[in-house]
């Protein structure tokens, strides 16, 4: 159905005079669209502003074979592509191989022409770049036509964002607007040989796992949180799998430099979707604090701890073992500890090598969080606490007991032998 | 000038659990809740309509018994509110439900500002305010944490992002969804209690709605289909000892020393 925004429309009367059914009007200083229309859409093709808006509730079933490719959006933290794009580039090459399709990446941004020349190290086919001023910080609407402009020229099946700020943000505005499917915060993807994106997340707070389809639409849109998946590591030039002499004219004539640029395609907007309802004013960096979701060692704390100053038992373990401190959500609730700290649902994600939990009952919020850890040891008092489903080594007892002792015993190890 | 804040209504707990042999959905007990992120929205609409003067407007969408949370946002002083409900409606997405509430809103008028909630405790998605600002042709801004400054013609607002903090100005119409914190919900007064008893909540169903097509709501409207559900996997692999706590020590200090972390 067609109507008219009102605030973007100046009344010109364009729309009232290339309408073949006469159905627009202007009464009441407001275009009103009428029962004879017949949704053409001449209307909205004339008018020079923009105030003309086609909805469409309807899907149409896609034809799977048209579309081919996993796109994975690329994302910068700072200066640095933030690691959530390698993972997903890691998953978009497995999953790519099993029906073999190619694997895509969009970078929209500012002066990014030579980080984007990184990915094609990383087993990307083809980095679609979107470089210009106007792209310096986020602004939905703007990144929104980017990487519409982006899926409509490559046509993937599946379109993989990181669950960060800007892709959360982004996504169901694109799944949106190609009347699609999306699923946020999958824990496991896997595809089907007709191209079926299988997305499994954690539902109801992770007290059920569900299984989800987007059978009929494309592409297939789906988040994934940082730390979930698998980093996606640089590949050795292919060449130097097919010449066994490794300084063979052959090799040598080829510009390493040239073929990058050639899995690179620059691409930009036309003017009138360059313009943007959103401005930055200003963007206030925050303080650079190390974050939980890089930490290898964690030892976490929860409702088990009486008062907020026993936290600091749990850095001094923390410190002793080269790792940091995390809470889970009551400690955050209590104001024992900032949101930053928080391992859950509504805090982060982590995958240290060890994980210590102490006087964490172990909700499913809590550890469908942290239950991909390498090695997770749980201390609680009750032998029914459900942490003990998830951890490798389950020690029923007290951490005030137990945590000083550890402390005491690592110390010891570290001294010299006296005497 | 015009507000409109969206809310819904969520089960007051999370437990579920899983047949496994069925696929079917153990809901334990019927409590339900507003959802608690929407109280942040409701108060920061109020707090906006109080500065200029503007009307707020109350919107949900579920069954019959989710007019509480409109009746809850009459509690704490919003002036008008809709329930759209219908069977047509059920077994939607985040794409059936967004166009749903889009549709609902054109039956009800022009907003200037829309706020949502960050996400809910059920879907966890936070993808329906993003959705519903595409199909009513809006921007949106999300994670707000702030309003810097507003009045009847836009609004300039801090976006709470990764590793920044963004300060952004939108003129309306536009979309925001709030986080957590971002004012304190007010309690419901008495009066308010008293004045909301009255009142009556707009019930909006498919035929209210512009698009009479079946297919575009409820479960044909959705883009993505739920396969099975199962109960997350626990680790197999597992150790459990109860022992003195000097036992215990020994025991964790062994496991370090294998995996090389001291």
């Amino acid at each position: 159905m067609l109507s008219v925004n009102q605030k973007k429309c100046d009344l010109c009367g364009k729309c009232v005079q290339v309408c073949p059914f006469g159905a627009m009007e202007i009464r009441d200083s407001r275009v009103e669209i009428g029962a004879a229309c017949r949704m053409c859409r001449i209307c909205l093709k004339n008018c020079p502003n923009h105030a003309i808006l086609f909805t469409d509730g309807v899907r149409k079933k896609a034809d799977r074979d048209r579309w081919k490719g996993i796109l994975v959006f690329v994302e910068c933290e700072g200066k640095q592509i933030h690691p959530v794009t390698l993972e997903l580039i890691g998953k978009a090459k497995e999953l790519a191989s099993k029906i073999h399709h190619p694997v895509f990446s969009v970078f929209i941004g500012h002066d990014i022409g030579e980080k984007a020349r990184e990915l094609p190290e990383y087993g990307v086919d083809k980095v679609f770049v979107y470089d210009d001023v106007r792209f310096a910080y986020y602004r939905e609407d703007l990144y929104a036509n980017a990487l519409e402009d982006c899926i409509k020229q490559s046509r993937p099946s599946v379109v993989l964002i990181g669950a960060t700020s800007v892709g959360r943000s982004l996504a169901p505005r694109l799944s949106t607007r190609f009347r699609t499917g999306l699923t946020a915060d999958c824990t496991v993807l896997d595809i089907k040989e007709n191209s079926d994106l299988v997305q499994i997340r954690p539902a109801f707070g992770g007290n059920i796992m569900a299984q989800i389809v987007t059978e009929h639409s494309r592409p297939q849109f789906a988040t994934v949180r940082y730390k979930v998946m698998e980093k996606a590591h640089r590949i050795m030039h292919q060449r130097n799998e097919t010449s066994e002499d490794p300084f063979s004219e052959d090799l040598l004539s080829r510009d390493p430099f040239s073929e990058t640029a050639e899995r690179l395609e620059i691409r930009s907007l036309p003017e009138n979707r360059m313009k943007s309802d959103i401005e930055v004013l200003e963007v206030i960096p925050k303080e650079k604090e190390e974050s939980i979701s890089e930490a290898e060692v964690i030892v976490a704390g929860g409702r088990g701890l009486k008062d907020k100053k026993d936290l600091v038992m749990l850095e001094e373990l923390a410190a002793l073992l080269g790792g940091r401190t995390a809470v889970s959500r009551p400690l955050v609730e209590a104001g024992w500890a900032p949101y930053t700290k928080q391992i859950g649902l509504s805090g982060r994600t982590v995958k240290p090598r060890l994980i210590l939990t102490c006087g964490i009952s172990g909700a499913v919020q809590f550890t469908s969080c942290m239950n991909t850890s390498q090695c997770i040891i749980a201390i609680n008092k009750d032998p029914n606490a459900p942490i003990f489903e998830t951890a490798h080594y389950g020690m029923v007892g007290d951490l005030y007991e137990i945590v000083p002792r550890l402390c005491e015993k690592i110390k010891k190890g570290r001294m010299p032998d006296a005497l | 000038m015009n507000i409109l804040v969206c809310m819904k209504q969520v089960p007051g707990t999370n437990k579920v659990e899983v047949d496994e042999k069925t696929g079917v959905l153990k809901r334990e007990g019927v409590d339900s809740k507003m959802n608690p992120y929407d109280l942040y929205a409701i108060e920061t609409a109020l707090w906006i309509g109080e500065k200029t003067g503007g009307k707020v407007t109350a919107l949900t969408m579920g069954p019959p018994q989710a007019e509480a949370v409109i009746r809850e946002a009459y509690m704490m002083g919003v002036e008008e509110g809709f329930l759209i409900t219908d069977r047509k409606f059920a077994g939607a997405d985040v794409l059936a439900t967004g166009y749903t509430l889009s549709m609902g809103i054109r039956a009800v008028g022009e907003f200037d500002l829309i706020l949502c909630g960050k996400q809910t405790t059920d879907g966890d998605t936070g993808q329906v305010g993003p959705a519903l600002a595409e199909y009513l042709g809006i921007p949106h801004v999300s994670w707000v944490k702030r309003i810097e400054k507003v009045d009847g013609k836009g609004i300039v607002a801090e976006q709470d992002m990764a590793d920044s903090t963004a300060v952004v100005k939108l003129s309306f119409p536009c979309l925001i969804t709030v986080d957590k914190d971002i004012m304190q919900p007010r309690l419901p007064s008495y009066r308010k209690k008293l004045a909301a008893k009255g009142k009556p909540v707009g019930i909006l169903t498919f035929q209210d709605f512009a698009d009479r097509n079946e297919s575009n709501y409820g479960l044909s409207g959705s883009a993505t289909k739920v396969e099975r559900i199962f109960p997350p996997e626990s680790n197999t692999d597992r150790v459990i000892r109860k022992d003195t706590a000097a036992a215990l020590t020994e025991q964790i200090f062994g496991i370090l020393q294998g995996i090389k972390a001291i």
